[in-house]
């Protein structure tokens, strides 16, 4: 049997959030002993690199229109009935948001979103999920016979398994459009987008004012890092919504990150508490963020940046 | 114009989350419960701009016991016309998607509208689930939702931007940040909230493929490791050599 894997497709790649979702389907097949097909909507480029995460085929729809969640959910059903799948994994970025809970709905299964570890079978069918925004972790279990699980982005991670997917068009029917796009807005940058981030730099109301942002541009871009920002920032309209971490904006697992300014509020900690390291500068010492840092600088961030982008530079110089 | 809004009851945002019974149940000691932030800032206020200017009637819909009437009168303090409530706990997304679309099918109404997420099981799964009950077009991750006639022109957020799709006729969305702005409700809406209509009723078939068997905290963190902040720059090899994040 197969692990059906639905990856949503950017210009031709998979995401990385999608080559997650296609890694941890692998390693769960490894156990189970099943083989893993990835589908997506549109045309990739070669195997898209599926098959290098454990993918062993790859079926894309290139006349399926990936912003239209029902014909997108038409092609993923028949392709999970075609290899007669019970295990369905997304990634659950903004792709996998807008089609999984149709496929659940249609296949009449459980499904857990927010995924952060591999199923445990020692007793029924379990997985770890986020909730409360981070705050806590609950263990589901999922009693139907077929399964959607939809993996939080960075929370498995990226290994190579090694090889070549077998590349195939659908040639199904998806069905009638159900939505028309009238634009794409998607700035041409290097930047990593946030919810994949493994490297974040975050400001907050310290840094006084948007003109100040230039410093927080390039400490992150010294270090290869995506830009973010807390709720008031984005609120007032210093930098952007989709900048805004937290419970209530983007909930994020970074490697790094970095809080300058941000005197870490209860619902800003629930979008960053899942990261690996975290390094808060503020002049307040008593700021509550100090006490989930790793790392902390009790100082103005306007003195301590610039030493960061000095010793930032000095390092890459070094490498 | 008929809008359906679906409101889910959650904690506060400031609340200590901490748990009961063997790790098993949700400590509700202490709580404020709220309307999910998601549901009311975005969807709930969205729905009501659209019905002020096109008029027509808003209807907000919640699964659960009576401990949710607070939030549904919130809601209609807010400007909702009226209210449903399902006599059901709301542990199952997909059961909970089931209740909505059968009293969406029997009533008719022009969009439904959900939060993108609740912010205590985060599932974002409940709109789509409801579109696809419904045969329904489904945009996730909504941030701007504007209305010429039959046509709905909705914005979403996708990877590294947005897109701008166009839905003739019924849909169903879930709304992200950037829909609309909070609203407070005054004090005429809270008084005019108490005799709006709030109908209970039972629910109809669907069944429970998931069930939470426990909840546990995140691990503690370590002591906080201090740099001078004259030295700062030292920060970045500990981040190399220690951390080992860089």
């Amino acid at each position: 049997m197969s692990i059906v894997v639905f990856v949503s497709n950017t210009k031709g790649k998979i995401n990385k959030a999608g080559l997650e979702a296609i890694c941890y389907a692998a390693d769960v097949a490894k156990n189970s002993g099943d083989s893993v097909t990835a589908v997506t909507a549109g045309s990739l480029e070669g195997d898209g690199g599926a098959g290098a995460y454990g993918a062993s085929k790859l079926i894309s729809g290139a006349s399926v229109n990936p912003s239209d969640s029902a014909q997108v959910t038409n092609m993923v059903s028949a392709v999970i009935s075609d290899e007669g799948a019970s295990m369905i994994v997304t990634s659950h970025d903004n792709d996998g948001k807008q089609v999984a809970p149709r496929l659940a709905a249609r296949l009449n299964c459980g499904m857990v979103t927010g995924v952060t570890g591999l199923p445990d079978t020692s007793a029924g069918f379990t997985v770890k999920k986020n909730v409360f925004s981070g705050k806590a972790i609950a263990q589901v279990s999922i009693t139907s016979d077929k399964k959607i699980l939809a993996l939080l982005p960075n929370s498995h991670g990226l290994h190579e398994h090694g090889g070549t997917a077998e590349v195939s068009e659908w040639s199904g029917d998806a069905g009638a459009a159900s939505v028309t796009v009238k634009e794409v807005k998607v700035e041409e940058s290097n930047v990593v987008p946030l919810p994949e981030a493994e490297l974040v730099v975050s400001a907050g109301r310290g840094m006084k004012g948007p003109e100040n942002w230039g410093m927080i541009e390039e400490l992150a871009s010294e270090l290869g890092a995506t830009t973010a920002c807390s709720r008031p920032v984005s609120d007032i309209g210093w930098r952007p919504h989709h900048e805004h971490v937290g419970q209530t904006g983007v909930a994020i697992r970074p490697n790094l990150y970095i809080a300058i300014g941000i005197s870490g509020a209860i619902q800003h900690l629930a979008g960053v508490n899942g990261s690996k390291k975290i390094v808060v500068v503020n002049t307040d010492p008593e700021a509550p963020f100090f006490k989930a840092a790793d790392y902390g600088i009790v100082g103005d961030a306007f003195e301590v940046v610039p030493k960061l982008i000095a010793a930032a530079k000095a390092f890459n110089a070094s490498k | 114009m008929n809008i359906l809004v679906c409101i889910s009851k959650t904690p506060d945002t400031t609340s200590k989350i901490a748990f009961t019974d063997g790790g098993t149940k949700f400590d509700e000691n202490g709580i404020q419960f709220i309307v999910n932030p998601y549901d009311e800032w975005y969807a709930l206020v969205r729905a009501l701009e659209l019905k002020e200017a096109n008029g027509g009637k808003v209807t907000v819909i919640s699964v659960g016991d009576a401990s949710n009437d607070p939030i549904i009168r919130k809601s209609l303090a807010i400007g909702a016309d009226e209210a449903v409530r399902v006599d059901a706990a709301d542990t199952d997304a997909l059961f909970v998607a089931q209740q909505i679309a059968n009293y969406a099918k029997e009533n008719d109404y022009n969009m439904i509208l959900t939060g993108k997420e609740t912010i205590n099981y985060n599932g974002g799964q409940l709109g789509g689930m409801i579109a696809e009950l419904v045969g329904l077009p489904y945009v996730a991750m909504a941030t701007k939702l504007d209305l010429a006639g039959d046509t709905a022109t909705i914005e979403r957020e996708i990877q590294g931007g947005s897109e701008v799709l166009e839905v003739n006729g019924g849909f169903v969305l879930s709304a992200a940040k950037g829909m609309a702005e909070q609203r407070i409700p005054n004090m005429r809406g809270i008084m005019a909230a108490r005799s709006k209509p709030l109908n209970v009723i039972a629910p109809s078939g669907g069944e429970a493929h998931t069930s939470v068997v426990s909840y546990e905290l995140p691990p503690a963190k370590a002591e906080c490791k201090y740099i001078d902040a004259e030295n700062a720059g030292e920060l970045i090899a500990l981040l190399h050599n220690e951390a080992k994040v860089i």
